[in-house]
């Protein structure tokens, strides 16, 4: 554990000297929130094995590695390897390298009228009031110690605004880049979206590396999605195998507001993934949708915390989980239903493939229910490909890593189907097809644990 | 002429006096829409005109077609020739949206003392509806609302009125929590239906619906009365300045 | 909501439709149970000798369990101790034995089952059932014999298959429910008096559904049948069972066991629709339903499938279960229970994995009203060698009403890690919203309420025979449309 000690004085010597530089010092508020954001980190350090909600993930990589913050001093990735990122028909690309806008490699294309999208770093410095009301509002620095991190070294990310009745036709892609560096690095992006009524919007967060090394990313997004507004996210990890990623997208939905939330992890060594919708408003619709693939030791863990806050809400949790080789994934469905928020409607499903008798998945539902008239249901299962399906599928003429696939695609389309027809599904789509292909190997590979993981 | 006539209308709920003296003629033919803030007693004058039983009516009457709409039972209105198209509409596990659509046309015809309809006359008339709100055919053997998304509820509840064809249809905030392209589906759904002698109660939240569904009037109802009724140009006014400007203003339908 | 409570309380007050009492002269054993009892019935029932030995065994058994006070208490449910002195152990209707047409049948008995709309004549019979009737405790007639044993099926009353057909009953008995099984299974195994047996040989298809009509009619008196049906390879059957009894403002007691084996691609279909008198609305009288039920899937690539509605008795306690023992071998479990008024039940099922690739699937719908207590327990159990087991469990409750309870306790073991497991759960509230809906869309309110019913028990009806099924969704109609508001 000294390593872990020595890890937290080195986060304090890191705030000490990122306070007095960060863009936005000079306000107060934002000045408060970081330390409060830091002073909460301090008092609890990094989560263990015996805090309920990470029960099934050892932080250990994280917390005993002494990373720095990657602010400078380093070589943007050339634009020729950015360009074919570009998601076809999406509005816009923001690119970020270690969370930091990368201006020259982004396109802002032309945006319709009403739709602001910027980097927070430089909306605190030209039109802090555009931000201050919403920043850090929503997210919970004393329930999660990396939020209460990532409060404290926010600076930059995407801020994304839209006005009242606006309807943006193209998704607006985040790209977010591990940048190769000589020592152990941290990043903390931070995004603000605000949806205003009656807007719709749909946002694709993708997160990849530019080259190895060990890199931390603690992400945190706040979307705030007004009355009556319609929002998909996607959230798509794709870093490498040494990639660390932490990453919590805080919905906070207004009356009638339906919002889609869509998680795809295929990459990265150690990922957390929180997704934490607070239902406010009566009436509003959230979907929350997800598909994880492991491989190799690739750990994938998924936290879900729904609340129900008003009447009358539906949320609909879908979670399928594919693990090979020795990868560890976790599924906690948390729902609460406040004691105000009647004729709630929660659906939690979480399925799981196991590929390999070392691939493990720990699925844990948890209901918590305070109203008398709700509907709440949820179902987990584990299984492995069926080898009746595989037959049959192999006594029709199809090789059998073919079979596999073909059956591996099929799981995986589930949660493709609860995703709008678009730009956004269509490079889901090819990316999960290409990372399918990986898990159950190449036709000379018959074990299915091969070939997991590599991401370019 | 009129198919609504709503005169001095009191109602409680739970003890508390929601509606406090609601006037408001509808003639057929017309489209009337319905606007106010958050709790201004939209939702509950929709459902007591459906005659929702645990909504007490304390003062006030209520012609539909000349009859006495507060002496009705919910399904004696709705044999009569009212729709209700509900805010949050309700699922039915295990109950067909086919079977449950044939179960409400024939419970109106057998009320009207027509003959029922077989599922080979009914089937043809329901699939043509359903093209004309681009509902796939997967939803016919579907549970009624079971596991649908907030846009294919409210698509399903303006599929059921166009297969119940009423005298007067009333939209409960149809529009909230659609995304654009589903409210246009709606909106047409709707404007496909309106006829001389049919009328259209439309209750909303959000202006943008009106830029679709064009109605003849629109009120304004804030805390349990109509402070204010005019023609389409109010429901823009209200978008520009709120319903502050117009909530002290003394007015009537 | 005033005119809908309103018609729900007419629809409550309804009586139990099944309560009539038949006037025919009885014939019964002393109270009270000892050895002497025992060898009582036996003696009626003319049995040979390994069976009154097996009842007797089964006896002391029963009675040191019952010395121990090992009445089982897990079950959530509530009455006072029965006290097993103060039972009539047997009772059949006098008439004179060996009935040489359907005719000959006591004229009472034959109005009773017209009354319970049992076609038991065979002119009545255009439906194609077969039907063992059982009055109390003994078997009254088996239509359609002639036609079952053309097709080399037996179908008989216990009695009958025990005196012709003893090497089957002498291999098969006890063989799923041993008598040391449970404590009602052993006081079962001293005292039936009768019940339905079936055995289905080698590679036939029996060629109409099955059927038992069981009718507690005596006061005070305990009905203890036993059925055995026995598909051997390759066979399959369908086997329906119906249950009512009169009005009594007593409990009575109902303890009966059901084994079914079916052997190498044989398949079992064993549907219940179970109609016990209930009880009053305040919860006096009514039946104690205590049954054993467990089906074998001895064979390979064998089916057993439970399908079952409850809506009577005062108490049920009762696990439809498989064993699934042959490899590949398939056990089901489809239940509607229905508790209102003042009615508890306690069902679920088993599941049994032992042999490779065996399948279960539970669903199971729970229904509470009034003051009903509703109860799911189930268990699956996946042994070490089971590969590739399977099990889909769905478990729903709704209630109606705010006085009412829905317990659900699932019970997994699982000893081999390539099993896979889906488990569904939930719970939901008939209310106003519901009912207005549809009532807004011009139905009224009872045939929203059976509408809403209906569509929540749809899994399980369309497992029913079809006239079971029209039969099982009347009942609950009636039954259910108890307490809403």
């Amino acid at each position: 554990m000294a390593s872990a000690i020595q890890s937290l004085e080195s986060y304090a010597e890191g705030f000490a000297g990122f306070e007095k530089e960060a863009a936005g010092r000079e306000l107060p508020w934002l000045r408060s929130l970081r330390q409060s954001g830091f002073a909460r980190f301090s008092e609890v350090g990094f989560p263990t094995l015996h805090d309920e909600d990470w029960r099934f993930t050892n932080l250990a990589p994280i917390a005993q590695t002494q990373f720095r913050l990657a602010r400078n001093g380093h070589a943007l990735p050339p634009a020729t390897r950015i360009a074919p990122l570009f998601l076809p028909g999406a509005a816009c690309m923001l690119v970020f390298v270690d969370g930091r806008f990368a201006r020259g490699l982004s396109s802002l294309g032309a945006l319709p009228r009403g739709v602001t999208v910027a980097s927070l770093a430089s909306e605190l410095t030209k039109n802090p009031a555009a931000v201050e009301p919403h920043l850090g509002r929503y997210l919970n620095i004393q329930r999660d110690p990396f939020c209460a991190l990532n409060t404290a070294f926010m600076e930059d990310g995407a801020f994304i605004h839209i006005a009242k009745d606006v309807a943006v036709e193209g998704p607006i892609q985040l790209l977010f880049i591990s940048a190769a560096h000589d020592f152990p690095a941290v990043s903390y992006p931070r995004n603000l979206i605000v949806v205003e009524e009656s807007a719709q919007a749909t946002i694709v967060e993708e997160y990849v590396s530019s080259s190895g090394g060990k890199a931390f990313c603690n992400t945190a997004t706040e979307l705030v999605a007004g009355d009556n507004s319609v929002v998909s996210h996607y959230m798509i990890e794709r870093e490498d195998a040494e990639a660390l990623n932490v990453s919590t997208l805080r919905i906070q939905q207004g009356r009638s507001a339906d919002i889609a939330s869509h998680s795809v992890l295929i990459g990265g060594a150690l990922v957390r993934n929180n997704v934490h919708p607070a239902l406010t408003g009566e009436g509003g619709e959230c979907l929350i949708n997800g598909l994880f693939v492991g491989g190799d030791r690739q750990h994938l863990d998924n936290y879900m915390l729904v609340e129900h806050a008003s009447p009358h809400c539906g949320s609909r949790q879908f979670y399928n989980g594919i693990l090979a080789g020795h990868a560890h994934g976790v599924f906690h469905g948390r729902i609460i239903v406040h004691k105000d928020a009647q004729k709630t409607d929660a659906k939690q499903t979480n399925r799981n493939l196991l590929l390999s008798d070392t691939a493990q998945i720990d699925t844990k539902p948890q209901l918590e229910i305070y109203a008398d008239d709700v509907k709440c249901t949820h179902g987990a299962t584990i299984g492995q490909i069926e080898e009746n399906a595989l037959f049959y599928l192999r006594s029709r003429g199809i090789d059998e890593v073919s079979a596999r696939q073909l059956l591996l695609m099929a799981f995986a389309n589930e949660c493709l189907d609860r995703m709008k027809e678009g730009p956004a599904r269509a490079h889901v789509e090819s990316l999960i097809h290409e990372y399918v292909a990986g898990v159950t190997g190449s036709p000379s590979s018959h074990a299915p644990e091969a070939a997991v993981g590599e991401v370019k | 002429m009129s198919v609504l006539e709503i005169k001095n209308l009191h109602v409680r709920v739970d003890g508390n006096e929601i509606l406090k003296g609601v006037n408001l003629r509808l003639d057929a033919g017309q489209v009337h829409s319905i606007m106010g803030p958050n709790g201004s007693g939209k939702s509950t004058l929709a459902q007591v005109l459906a005659r929702r039983e645990s909504y007490d009516v304390t003062q006030g009457e209520v012609l539909f077609d000349g009859k006495d709409l507060l002496a009705m039972k919910p399904e004696d209105a709705a044999c009569e020739g009212l729709f209700l198209a509900f805010q949050y509409p309700v699922e039915i596990p295990g109950v067909s949206n086919a079977y449950f659509l044939r179960s409400a046309v024939n419970a109106v015809r057998k009320y009207r003392g027509q003959d029922e309809m077989d599922a080979m006359d009914f089937l043809p008339k329901l699939r043509e509806k359903m093209k004309l709100l681009e509902m796939d055919e997967k939803f016919l053997n579907r549970s009624v609302n079971e596991a649908f998304s907030g846009g294919e509820k409210k698509r399903n509840e303006i599929l059921q009125m166009a297969v119940l064809e009423p005298k007067l249809a009333i939209l409960d905030e149809t529009d909230s929590g659609l995304d654009i392209d589903a409210l246009k589906v709606v909106a047409n759904g709707v404007n496909a239906m309106r006829s001389p002698d049919r009328a259209f109660l439309v209750v909303t939240h959000y202006q943008r619906l009106l830029n679709y569904i064009v109605p003849d009037r629109v009120h304004v109802l804030v805390n349990g009365r109509i402070v204010r009724s005019g023609g389409p140009e109010l429901a823009l006014q209200l978008e520009e300045s709120g319903y502050a400007s117009v909530g002290s203003a003394a007015g009537a339908a | 909501m005033s005119s809908n409570t309103d018609t729900i309380r007419e629809l409550a007050q309804q009586e139990y439709k099944w309560g009539f009492v038949t006037n025919i002269e009885q014939e019964s054993a002393p109270r009270g149970l000892n050895e002497d009892i025992i060898r009582f019935i036996s003696a009626k029932k003319d049995e040979p000798e390994f069976m009154l030995e097996w009842r007797l065994r089964a006896y002391r058994h029963w009675a040191s369990l019952e010395k121990a006070q090992a009445e089982p208490k897990w079950a959530n449910v509530h009455y006072d101790p029965i006290d097993y002195q103060d039972i009539i152990y047997y009772s059949a209707p006098k008439q004179k034995p060996n009935l040489k047409s359907l005719d000959e049948i006591d004229p009472e008995i034959r109005r009773t089952y017209e009354k319970l709309g049992i076609p038991l004549a065979e002119q009545k019979m255009l439906a194609g059932v077969a039907v063992d009737a059982v009055f109390d405790s003994v078997s009254v007639a088996t239509t359609f014999k002639a036609k079952l044993a053309e097709a080399g099926v037996i179908f008989c009353s216990f009695s009958e298959a025990v005196r012709e057909h003893p090497e089957l009953v002498k291999k098969y008995l006890g063989s799923v429910v041993p008598y040391t099984d449970n404590f009602f299974a052993a006081l079962n195994a001293a005292v039936f008096s009768d019940g339905s047996f079936c055995y289905v040989p080698k590679s036939v298809k029996c060629p109409m559904e099955l059927s038992t009509y069981f009718r507690i009619n005596a006061a005070e008196t305990g009905q203890f049948e036993r059925t055995l049906i026995v598909a051997d390879e390759g066979a399959s059957v369908s086997y329906l069972e119906g249950c009512t009894a009169p009005i009594r403002d007593t409990n009575q007691l109902h303890a009966a066991v059901v084994e079914l084996v079916a052997l190498d691609n044989a398949q079992i279909k064993y549907s219940t629709v179970q109609n016990w008198y209930p009880g009053d609305k305040n919860g006096k009288g009514g039946i104690y339903n205590f049954v054993t039920k467990r089906g074998k899937c001895a064979g390979r690539n064998s089916k057993i499938s439970w399908t079952q509605v409850e809506t009577g008795s005062a108490i049920t306690w009762k696990y439809p279960s498989c064993i699934l023992q042959g490899d590949n071998s398939v056990g089901e479990f489809y239940s509607v229970a229905l508790t209102n008024n003042f009615q508890q039940a306690d069902t679920g099922t088993k599941m049994i994995h032992i042999g490779k690739n065996t399948r279960s699937t539970i669903v199971s719908k729970g229904i509470s009203a009034g003051h009903g207590q509703n109860t799911y327990r189930g268990m699956v159990r996946i042994l070490k060698n089971a590969e590739g087991a399977r099990n889909y469990t769905q478990c729903d409750s709704l209630l109606i009403g705010d006085k009412c309870g829905a317990h659900t306790f699932p019970y997994i073991e699982v000893k081999n890690s390539t099993a896979r497991m889906e488990h569904e759960a939930s719970t939901s509230k008939i209310g106003e919203d519901q009912l207005f809906y549809i009532r807004q869309r011009g139905l009224k309110t009872e045939d929203a309420v059976s509408m809403v019913v209906n569509g929540f028990c749809k899994r399980v009806f369309r497992e029913l025979p079809m006239e079971f099924a029209v039969e099982a969704q009347k009942l609950l109609s009636v039954s259910l449309e108890g307490s809403v508001g």
